[in-house]
């Protein structure tokens, strides 16, 4: 008899509710669980991808490795729900966000403690991984 | 150059709770397109049906669509490029026609989105983004579109008032045209009455009144080659420039927030084309899915410099009176949007008015016409030219 192959399926615990659950990039999860938000680097030409990927469009390497994100990136824009989709009505109200790191930007959320009247587009932020009450990882941003 | 025509136009009226199927909720756009084009159904070659997917429990509509409208044994296939489904249909009949493989080909977009939840449909709509690496976060087509209200706001100082502006000329044509969905007028200070309806936050900076609303609905194209529009039709209208882009699907990979580049890319590929400028255009229908995306579609277009489209709507130039005259069939925002559909409704408002059979809409005697038509937040963008 042979055994039934295990399917690899980590990324269902990324975010509130996971559209996917097996992708080449899986090991994101398990960087998040050591508190860690990781990108990825094309080796052959240093493209510079996050979201991470694992394959470059660039070059067509799939010779990547990933990146911790660290340092300060500045805040975009935002946007705070007062409405939420299927599946997500528990969280709010909760920002969605877009932070510059110069070489890449990040989609996430603001972390949910900063008061409304300090959060300003420009301010320095930075990403840090967030348990949900449900068990499941994302990431925030604090103020830096 | 062999040039190509639409000689036919149709759409239903957009409703909540279509009291129908999708097919028979197709054959009212279909009917409308065909008895305009004053053709018979044997005539048309070929169809493109187009929609968002996952609105129906119907797998694959394109070959129950063209069974119900008597377009078997013609080929039909299904196209979809989300809320722009039918320029990118269009763009498809074009080429279908150009390069001489049909003669009249059908372009019919529907969507049907009362069969599911608004809720339910947030999500669908939010799965329209990065499902991957956005969709986890809880997202939703008006946050998105929020983002660059805010960027857009915090760059340019546009204003609330001048968002509710887009808002309040889209309803001053949703009650002459007898298709829109949202018929009754709408002023500034209903979004400035904190317990009136339209001014409840949605997503910050936008307002409910700010965002359009989901709608069932179908329109129809007939495209046909310049030998057969000028056989078959009085008034055909050219379709002279065709511009089309792609963006990042994930805000990460998005350098402009303050505009859509696909809407740039795509006009600036239309206008040449097409040997116009901004400046030539009398009459345009853009994808006011939220009344920030008209100020960005100003911009993007090149009606107005960036950070001036605010300047625009708050002088009227965009009225039907105005020097550009903009949505004045009442845009997405009065008539409602359903996505596979709204492609098509803005092209027959254009085609309309280049004929002058706008009726009460009608502005004074436009020659060259365009249509911009996004899909997703910016994801892709159609920009069409059309002249008679």
């Amino acid at each position: 008899m042979s055994k039934k192959k295990e399917i690899d399926d980590r990324f269902k615990k990324f975010g509130t509710v996971s559209f996917t659950s097996v992708t080449k990039v899986n090991d994101f999860i398990d960087f998040l669980e050591k508190g860690k938000v990781m990108g990825t680097c094309c080796q052959d030409c240093g493209m510079v991808f996050f979201p991470p990927r694992a394959d470059c469009y660039h070059c067509l390497s799939r010779n990547v490795e990933w990146f911790e994100v660290s340092g300060k990136g500045k805040l975009v824009s935002y946007s705070k729900l007062k409405y939420a989709p299927v599946g997500f009505e528990g969280d709010l109200p909760y920002s969605i966000a877009l932070v510059d790191y110069g070489d890449h930007k990040i989609f996430g959320r603001l972390a949910g403690d900063i008061p409304d009247d300090e959060v300003k587009l420009g301010m320095e932020m930075k990403t840090v991984v967030n348990k949900l009450p449900n068990g499941q990882l994302n990431y925030v941003f604090e103020k830096a | 150059m062999e040039k190509v025509a639409i000689i036919g136009v149709g759409q239903s009226a957009f409703v909540r709770g279509y009291p129908g199927s999708i097919r028979e909720l197709a054959f009212e756009g279909f009917k409308e397109a065909v008895e305009d084009a004053k053709v018979s159904v044997g005539d048309i070659d070929a169809s493109i049906i187009c929609s968002a997917p996952e609105y129906d429990k119907q797998r694959s509509p394109s070959g129950v669509f063209a069974e119900y409208l008597g377009l078997i044994p013609q080929p039909t296939c299904y196209l979809e490029s989300l809320c722009s489904s039918t320029s990118t249909g269009l763009r498809m009949a074009y080429s279908l026609v150009k390069s001489g493989l049909h003669d009249v080909v059908a372009v019919l977009g529907f969507q049907k989105m009362s069969e599911i939840s608004s809720a339910e449909s947030q999500e669908r709509m939010g799965r329209g983004a990065d499902i991957q690496w956005e969709s986890p976060f809880g997202t939703m087509m008006p946050a998105y579109y929020a983002m660059f209200a805010k960027a857009h706001m915090e760059k340019y100082g546009t204003t609330l008032d001048d968002l509710a502006l887009i808002r309040v000329k889209a309803a001053t044509y949703g009650p002459i045209n007898e298709k829109a969905l949202f018929r009754k007028p709408v002023t500034l200070e209903m979004f400035n009455d904190p317990a009136h309806f339209m001014s409840g936050p949605v997503a910050s900076p936008l307002r409910v009144g700010d965002c359009c609303a989901n709608a069932d609905g179908s329109s129809c194209l007939i495209v046909a080659t310049e030998e057969k529009a000028k056989a078959l039709s009085k008034q055909p209208v050219w379709i002279l420039g065709l511009g089309a882009a792609s963006a990042s699907v994930n805000m990460a990979g998005r350098d402009l927030i303050t505009g859509l580049a696909v809407a740039r890319q795509a006009s600036e590929q239309a206008y040449k084309m097409a040997g116009v400028t901004p400046k030539d255009i009398d009459v345009a229908e853009v994808h006011d899915c939220f009344t920030i995306s008209e100020i960005l579609a100003y911009e993007d277009l090149g009606f107005a410099k960036p950070g001036e489209g605010r300047e625009l709507i708050s002088s009227k130039e965009t009225y039907k009176e105005g020097s550009i005259p903009v949505n004045v069939d009442g845009g997405l925002l009065s008539k409602g949007h359903p996505i596979g559909a709204t492609g098509g409704s803005q092209i027959r408002t254009i085609v309309l008015q280049l004929r002058g059979d706008a009726g009460k809409m009608q502005v004074k005697d436009p020659g060259v016409g365009l249509v911009h038509n996004i899909g997703g937040v910016g994801l892709y963008g159609n920009v069409t030219i059309l002249g008679r």
